[in-house]
């Protein structure tokens, strides 16, 4: 690889449904960064923005948005959509352009607004849309979560009690996140006795869709010594990959998965996380922490084997010793994931990047995951997106 | 679908042989086929269930739910011959403690809805005796 490229700073703006413009919370969050960073707006040289599909033209062109609110001031910019993978696209491609000596500091941000309530498709009769056609059939967010924790309980003994334990182990380590949504602690009962959605999954145990903002600030290391920055956390590796086909996963929105009948079976989201070791050189048992995709409860478990914590059908074994839990061997979502921040689509893989920053810095608190060293993201969303980064200290 | 035989109808790619559901395919997506010719052919009637779930509550359109609401159970069915796995309702009246992973189901054909007088049929997943 090239030369390194460091996170010199991380900005958020808390999560909630505050109903304001989704610029506010992005030019939140840069700013917050910027000021991390110690780099001022006009030294940016370029901007990657993370696209919001619901506010109109100004989130088609996310870069130029935040550039514009931040002030014109003649820095490239790029604006990418990738679903739940948006923001890692947007940090690759800042990375690339270090990377290729085409410039020395970079601002990269996600932001959105979200409606109330599950998520709906787009009006119209549009029968060659498999969005469309789930729907048609009754087949929700929540079903593709459920078939998953389902199948868990049937091949590797997850019980009710499992799920509702990943809840009450994030809601408590995101208990004290001032960017976190949701800041109350659950009991295992509290969650049991929440209205079941989607057999076996509940209400408690399904994330919501959250308003957001997550910047951070990446430079060329030669550019951050010369700040004299003493916080850099380093980019070891960033994986965007697509899946291969034949893709076994049970994916949203399809209602079908790829026939294996002329090809190789493949797990996507088994394969993200492992370009992202290789480029940085470090292997899953090197993680001091992870931050993964809790969509549900239960999916929290399937990344603990897609990032390679532990063999498949072992994740039960993982929570139920403890090892997930912040003091634990390998704390995962000490943030509170998902279940304490909501979905804000565009934000979410760079939030993960943020809380990353802050605890390989020490600088993250109450839940300060003692010694950490290499984290690592995993995110996955629709039409084939999904995402890992590794950051080393 | 074809109503008389109860099976889905998917294409097959005539040079690799890779099946696709739903059938509307133009170019064969297995990477080392460049093919764009496919047979319309009947999918595997019966399959094993990989996974199951049901919905406690009403979906959002265009599903179309009867009044009041009905809750339905899913279920994933893996088909052998084609190694695939395709997504369906549970017939009427099965519910999640009627399934496992591992069991037996077979294609039925059952009125999803009926809007403007018309019925909208699909086809559903049946536990075999
Ligand atoms: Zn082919």
């Amino acid at each position: 690889m090239s030369r390194d490229v460091v996170i010199l700073g991380a900005g958020m703006h808390p999560w909630g449904k505050w109903g304001k413009n989704f610029v506010e919370y992005g030019v939140h969050a840069a700013r917050a960064a910027l000021k991390d960073a110690g780099v001022s707006w006009q030294d940016i040289e370029f901007v990657a923005g993370g696209a919001t599909m619901r506010n109109g033209y100004p989130g088609y062109v996310a870069g130029a948005t935040f550039s514009q609110a931040l002030g014109w001031q003649g820095n490239e910019i790029m604006t990418c959509y990738a679903a739940c993978a948006t923001g890692s696209q947007a940090l690759a491609a800042a990375r690339a352009k270090i990377q290729a000596g085409q410039c020395e500091v970079a601002l990269v941000v996600g932001a959105d607004t979200t409606p109330k309530g599950f998520l709906a498709p787009q009006k119209g009769e549009r029968p060659d849309d498999p969005d469309w056609v789930r729907f048609r059939l009754g087949i929700t967010n929540p079903t593709y979560f459920s078939l998953y924790a389902q199948r868990r309980k049937d091949l590797y003994g997850a019980t009710d009690e499992d799920f509702a334990a990943i809840k009450v182990k994030n809601a408590e380590h995101g208990f004290s996140n001032e960017f976190a949504r949701y800041r109350k602690k659950f009991t295992v009962e509290e969650v049991l006795a929440s209205p079941m959605v989607a057999s076996p999954l509940r209400l408690f145990e399904i994330c919501a869709t959250s308003d957001g903002g997550a910047a951070v600030v990446v430079a060329s290391k030669e550019y951050a010594d010369r700040l004299g920055s003493q916080r850099q956390v380093k980019i070891g590796g960033i994986s965007t990959v697509s899946p291969k086909f034949a893709s076994a996963d049970v994916e949203m929105p399809d209602i079908a998965t790829d026939s294996a009948a002329a090809s190789n079976a493949y797990s996507f989201r088994a394969s993200i996380a492992q370009k992202a070791y290789e480029e940085a050189g470090v292997g899953p048992e090197e993680v001091s922490l992870a931050e993964v995709y809790d969509l549900s409860s239960a999916m929290e478990l399937d990344w603990y084997e897609y990032i390679g914590l532990c063999p498949q059908g072992d994740a039960e074994k993982l929570l139920r010793d403890g090892d997930t839990r912040i003091g634990g061997r390998v704390p995962v979502n000490a943030s509170g994931g998902l279940a304490c921040f909501g979905e804000a689509v565009p934000a979410q893989a760079l939030a993960q990047v943020c809380e990353l920053t802050m605890q390989l810095r020490g600088e993250a608190g109450d839940r300060q995951v003692s010694d950490a060293k290499v984290g690592v993201t995993g995110n996955q969303g629709l039409f084939g997106h999904g995402s890992s980064v590794v950051l080393l200290r | 679908m074809d109503e008389a035989d109860t099976h889905l109808i998917g294409s097959r790619c005539k040079r690799c042989g890779t099946y696709f559901f739903p059938g509307n395919v133009t170019f064969c997506r297995n990477p080392s086929c460049e093919s764009d010719e496919f047979d319309a052919v009947p999918l595997s009637r019966e399959g094993t269930i990989w996974s199951y779930t049901d919905a406690q509550y009403k979906p959002p359109e265009p599903y179309v739910a009867a009044d009041p609401f009905e809750p339905y159970a899913i279920a994933a069915v893996e088909l052998a011959k084609e190694r695939m796995i395709i997504l369906g309702q549970l017939a009427k009246g099965v519910t999640v403690d009627d399934v496992t992973t591992g069991m037996q189901v077979e294609l039925q054909l059952q009125t999803l809805f009926t809007k403007d007088g018309q019925d909208y049929v699909s086809w559903v997943w049946q536990p075999k005796r």
